[in-house]
This record gives structure tokens, C-alpha cells and sequence, in this order.
């Protein structure tokens, strides 16, 4: 029930010592507000992240040659080798946790205005890839499609466009597909225009790329039978690497490299990466609890302190008050009353300006640009904020409460 | 007329320190209506009597009757709603909440009964019109002279209506004109029917009144009827 005079007693104890009352209040203010923020940015750096990663896959990982850096079956070390078709093939065939394999050919840096359409043209990186490959690092298609099996078994002059390239050949607005551009001399059908999502790339930035058919590009950019890279896809429930243990052994044995060799391939665990990050982000959140839950503590003690101080100082009031027949319970819930208003209003404050400045964060971000990590907290987290405080708050009021509770109307009264 | 309070054989020691045995067996009636005063030189008693009496105190052994109510090992809520039904306190110092107007300490026993705001608020100002504080109502206890605090605390005595009326020296801290128009305000409220025991050291406050106990060492060393008011300052009579 709403009790109009318990209010108004509230209020004028707590307004009688203003500076006192307001110091008090900002130890709690900036403790849930430091509390709630750190949580938010802790949440916000997680996502700006996971959100540079969103388009690979977790469960994938990429491979490359390198130099050998032992002798081994009567090669020298430093022999440089070449992934080739064939341990593709063999991998399939033998690599039971293995879900999608996609060999890649990623030729070094273009020659300047080799992408082509009418008086239009640009400079624009070429991949040749799998059709699987959208399942490991995804694109995001604007228009028409991607690379399908077919494609890649007739060796289809067709690719795919980045969003950039799109906007350096075509009009705003004119649809892609179905027509021609040529790439390094040779003419390819546009299929469909596709971007990245994100900005964490194996193979460059997917909006200025351009992919064709990796059998075709093999044949056009004579690589005989090599690979630049091999991009792996484990099944649900199989660890990486497991599939990349078993896939270097198959290609140490294919190109007689020693077993122990450790710089002959290169490699590189989507999945131990997303681990480490993810533990990161989970050590900044467990920091940022602690450091935040301690700064409210210390807030709360603060009220604590300042409530007991307050008992004392009205020692005689409450004296007077139990003489005309005040029960130690409603000293108690006035005491409580008290000590939970002070807090509650401070740390409904505190959450309240913490969400603003998340938000602020959040809107900044999004004008600059800087993709979509979201700094601001849930709504279950506020909530739980809120709980925190109401339990602290009420906590805080309990030990001046009894305190006051146990005061003897004769020995307030005796006390001038 | 019937007897309102009634103590048998009551014994208080303190315990702070050395034993200290306080009260040693009192027995006393008052009865409805009375106009008593308690005297004796401190350290006789006499505040702890009175604390018992208000129930501030608990007693060790023997029984209290106030109003055919035994009043013994109450819990503390228990207490507080007898002090609050039963007993209207003066004090020395008046004791008013520095906070609060004249009228809201008047009001504050019915806030402690759960009355409405404004039934208090009506309440309070009408008892302050009775003891001519009317204008004074709405002023902060700092505002007000000694005499007029102890009216204000004399209002807030009687607005439960109470069984009793506990002064512990209402003219310690006043000068004698004031002394007197506060004494004259307690007689007035007696006259109604108001039982009031007032404990002083003043000879002349405890003459007004109509029947004396003189306290000493913590037992009743006598009880002296004092209808005629010619109870002498310097105690003349009872020198043989």
C-alpha cells in the first residue's frame, strides 16, 4: 500500500542532509553505473569481434604450402612443394570427419585496369574456387547466384561480382546478370554480385573480388594441377583439428615431406582462433564484473555507513518516537525504507545513464560506419542490474536498521 | 474510585557495573482521577519508578496493574501499543522532533494508531487550540519559547487519550511565571479526570499536587495526603 506520510518521512530524513545524502547517493550512482557500462563494452568489443568473423564458417580452417625444413626420402630441406588436384581428391576420399573441401587459386596482386565492360573498367583481384566454398566463408548475394557444382565440372566462363566491382562496371540500379565483362583478357558471364558481410577475409576483400570456377582458372592462369589453398569444412561435432591432423599426414605422405616437419605447411584453425577470442572477450566480461560489482559495493558501504551514522545522530528521535508508541518494526522498516530509497533512486540513475551512453556509443558507431556491434546491454541485463541494487540497497539498510531497533526509549531519552 | 495503577512489591537492580538494587519492594495505588507527585532526592528511585510506570522499563519482580492489565515481560511491540493507548509522556527537555511542526509532533501518537492524515492533522490543531497554541501550529519547536514547547508536548500527551499522564519534571527547564502556567495547564487537564503523576524536586510543584510520595533509597518512605496545599517548602512539619 502507498503510504503518503512513510514517503514524506522518507523523503525529509533523506533531504535533511543534502550534501550528505547526495555524496552517498553517487557512490552507488557510479558504481552500478560503472558496473552496467563495463558490462556493455565487454559485450560491444565481443561484438565488433565475432562480428569481423561472421561469414566463415567456425568449424573450418585453410591451408597452403610452404618450404620443407627437413631432409627426408633423399630431398633436401627448403624444397619448395605445391598442393596439388590430386590430394584434394585423396583427402575427400579419405578424411572421414570431413564435410566440405574447396581448393583455391588466389594469384598475386592484379595487373592495373584488368576488369573490363565497355568504357568502364577497374582494378579487381580474380579467385577460382569450389562451389562449396559459400559454406565455408559466405557470401552475401545482391543479385543472382552463386557458383553452383555445374559451373565448376563444365569449367563455365561465369563469376561472381563483389559490390564494389558492381559499382565500378555497372549503373546504380542495372542488373548484372547475364552480361559479359572480361578479366585479364578473357570474357566471363556474370552470374551474380555478392559481398562480404564482414571484414575478416582469407582471401581479400570479398566486395572488390571477382570468382570464378577454380577448374577453369586453373586452366587459364596455367597452374597445371597445383593449388594455391586448401579450405577445409569438419561435419557437426568433429573438431578441426582432427580433419587438419589427418589432412596434413595425407599431404606429408603425397609430397614425401618428413612427418615431423613443421614448416612445410602452413595452416591456419578458424575454430582455435573463435576459442581464443572467445575467451578473451569472456576474461574482459568477468574483469569488467569484478571491477564493477566492486566499485557498487563500495557504494553500498558507503550508504551503509552513512545510514548508520544517521541512527546515531537520531538516537533521541527514535527514542521519543518509541516512547509515543512507535513498535521496533515500523523504526526498522522506516530505517530500511530509507536506505533503499537513497539507493534505488541513485542506481536506477546509474543504469538509466549508463544505457544512455551505450546508446550513444551504439549510434556513433553506426553513423561511422564501423559495422553493427551493439555495446548496449540487454534488457535482462538491466533488469538484473535493477534486482542487484533493490537486494544491495535493502541490504545496506539492515544493519542500521536493527541498530535502530535495539535503541531503548529510556536510554535515547536519558541521552540529551 | 477505583484503583488504575497498582504496584505490588516491585524490585529493579541494575546490572551495569556493580549490582544496583534500585527499587527495593514498592507497593502503591493511585487511583482514577489522582493528582500525584513523586519526590526524592536523585539517585532515590524516583526516574526509575517512573520509567516502569511509563513501561520505558521492565522490573524484576512483583506486579503492575495498570488498568487491570498486568503489565509484565511485554515484548517490545507489545509496549510500544500500551505506551501509545495507555500513557501520555511530558518531559523535562519537551522532547519534540526538531523536524517537524507543532502540530505534526501533536499528531504523531495517532500516526503510530494508524489514523488518517487529515483526522490527525484536524485533531492535533484542535489540541493545540485547547492549550492556546492555535497560531503557533504551523511553527518548527525552535521557534517556540520553553513554555510553549512544554504546551506543545502536553498537547501530543493527550491526544491518544490516555489512562495516565507521566510528567518527569514538565518545569525543570522553565522560569517560575512559566513554571506556573504550566502547572495550571497539568491542573486543568486533572480537573477533567485525567489521573497525572508528576515527578519533581520542587516542593512547590509537588505542593499543588494532592497526594506526595516521598521515595528514598528505593522504597516508599512515606505517602502524604495534601488536599489542604499546605505542604510546607522547607518541610517544616516534619521536623519533630
Amino acid at each position: 500500500m502507498f503510504d503518503l506520510d512513510r514517503w514524506n518521512e522518507i523523503f525529509i530524513t533523506i533531504s535533511r542532509n543534502k550534501i550528505r545524502s547526495i555524496l552517498t547517493a553517487f557512490g552507488v550512482f557510479w558504481g552500478i553505473f560503472m558496473l552496467v557500462t563495463l558490462l556493455g563494452g565487454g559485450n560491444g568489443l565481443g561484438s565488433l569481434i565475432t562480428g569481423q568473423m561472421s561469414d566463415i564458417a567456425s568449424n573450418s580452417c585453410v591451408m597452403w604450402s610452404g618450404r620443407t625444413s627437413e631432409a627426408y626420402k633423399g630431398f633436401r630441406k627448403g624444397r619448395w612443394w605445391q598442393i596439388n588436384n590430386r590430394d584434394i581428391e585423396i583427402i575427400k576420399a579419405k578424411v572421414k570427419g570431413l564435410d566440405e573441401i574447396s581448393p583455391i587459386i588466389t594469384p598475386w596482386s592484379p595487373t592495373s585496369d584488368n576488369v573490363v565492360r565497355g568504357d568502364k573498367k577497374g582494378t579487381f583481384s580474380v579467385q577460382g574456387t569450389y562451389a562449396n566454398f559459400n559454406k565455408i566463408d559466405k557470401h552475401t548475394m545482391q543479385y543472382g547466384r552463386y557458383l553452383n557444382d555445374l559451373d565448376v565440372m563444365y569449367e563455365r566462363k561465369v563469376c561472381i561480382i563483389g559490390q564494389r566491382v558492381y559499382e565500378a562496371l555497372f549503373n546504380r540500379g542495372e542488373d548484372p546478370v547475364g552480361k559479359d565483362i572480361r578479366v585479364d583478357g578473357v570474357y566471363y558471364k556474370v552470374i551474380g554480385v555478392g559481398r562480404g558481410s564482414d571484414n575478416f577475409n582469407f582471401s581479400g576483400d570479398k566486395d572488390e573480388m571477382i570468382t570464378v570456377p577454380f577448374t577453369i582458372m586453373q586452366k587459364l592462369y596455367n597452374y597445371g594441377d597445383n593449388v594455391d589453398n586448401v579450405f577445409a569444412l569438419a561435419k557437426p561435432g568433429v573438431a578441426v583439428s582432427e580433419i587438419q591432423e589427418e589432412m596434413e599426414t595425407i599431404l606429408k605422405n603425397n609430397h614425401s615431406i618428413a612427418p615431423h616437419d613443421r614448416q612445410a605447411i602452413n595452416s591456419f584453425n578458424i575454430e582455435n582462433m573463435l576459442k581464443q577470442v572467445t575467451g578473451l572477450i569472456l576474461g574482459v566480461n568477468v574483469l569488467a564484473f569484478i571491477v564493477g560489482m566492486g566499485t557498487l559495493l563500495a557504494g553500498i558501504i558507503g550508504v551503509s555507513n552513512i545510514m548508520m551514522v544517521t541512527v546515531r545522530e537520531r538516537t533521541q528521535e527514535i527514542g521519543i518516537r518509541r516512547a509515543l508508541g512507535a513498535k521496533p518494526s515500523t523504526i526498522m522498516t522506516q530505517i530500511m525504507s530509507e536506505s533503499f530509497t537513497l539507493t534505488a533512486i541513485a542506481g536506477f540513475l546509474g543504469i538509466s545513464f549508463a544505457v544512455l551512453i551505450l546508446q550513444l556509443v551504439d549510434v556513433g558507431l553506426a553513423a561511422g560506419g564501423e559495422g553493427t556491434a551493439v555495446f548496449q546491454i540487454s534488457f535482462f541485463t538491466a533488469v538484473i542490474a535493477g534486482l542487484i541494487i533493490i537486494i544491495l540497497g535493502t541490504l545496506a539498510g539492515l544493519g542500521p536498521a536493527f541498530r535502530a531497533m535495539k535503541i531503548k526509549p529510556i536510554e535515547a531519552l536519558s541521552e540529551e | 474510585m477505583p484503583t488504575i495503577i497498582k504496584l505490588k512489591n516491585i524490585n529493579k537492580t541494575y546490572y551495569s557495573g556493580a549490582p544496583l538494587h534500585v527499587l527495593k519492594g514498592i507497593d502503591l495505588e493511585i487511583n482514577r482521577g489522582e493528582l500525584v507527585s513523586i519526590m526524592g532526592a536523585s539517585g532515590s528511585g524516583k526516574s526509575t519508578l517512573l520509567n516502569i510506570l511509563g513501561i520505558l522499563d521492565n522490573y524484576d519482580t512483583g506486579e503492575y496493574h495498570l488498568n487491570d492489565v498486568l503489565i509484565k515481560n511485554l515484548s517490545e511491540t507489545r509496549a510500544a501499543y500500551f505506551r501509545n493507548k495507555l500513557i501520555g509522556f511530558i518531559f523535562q527537555s519537551f522532547n519534540l522532533i526538531s523536524f517537524k511542526n507543532a502540530m505534526e509532533n501533536v499528531a504523531l501518537p495517532l500516526y503510530y494508531q494508524k489514523t488518517g492524515r487529515k483526522t490527525r492533522n484536524k485533531m492535533a490543531l484542535e489540541y493545540l487550540d485547547r492549550l492556546g497554541l492555535k497560531e503557533w501550529a504551523y511553527h518548527m519547536p525552535n521557534e517556540l519559547s520553553g513554555g510553549q514547547k512544554q504546551r506543545v508536548a502536553i498537547a501530543r500527551a493527550l491526544i491518544s487519550k490516555p489512562q495516565i499522564i507521566l510528567a518527569d519534571e514538565p518545569t525543570g527547564a522553565l522560569d517560575s511565571k512559566t513554571s506556573a502556567e504550566v502547572l495550571d495547564v497539568l491542573k486543568k487537564v486533572n480537573a477533567t479526570g485525567m489521573t497525572m503523576i508528576i515527578v519533581t524536586h520542587e516542593s512547590g510543584i509537588a505542593n499543588q499536587t494532592n497526594k506526595i510520595i516521598r521515595l528514598k533509597d528505593g522504597i516508599i518512605e512515606k505517602i502524604e495526603d495534601n488536599s489542604e496545599h499546605n505542604f510546607s517548602r522547607f518541610d517544616i512539619q516534619n521536623i519533630k
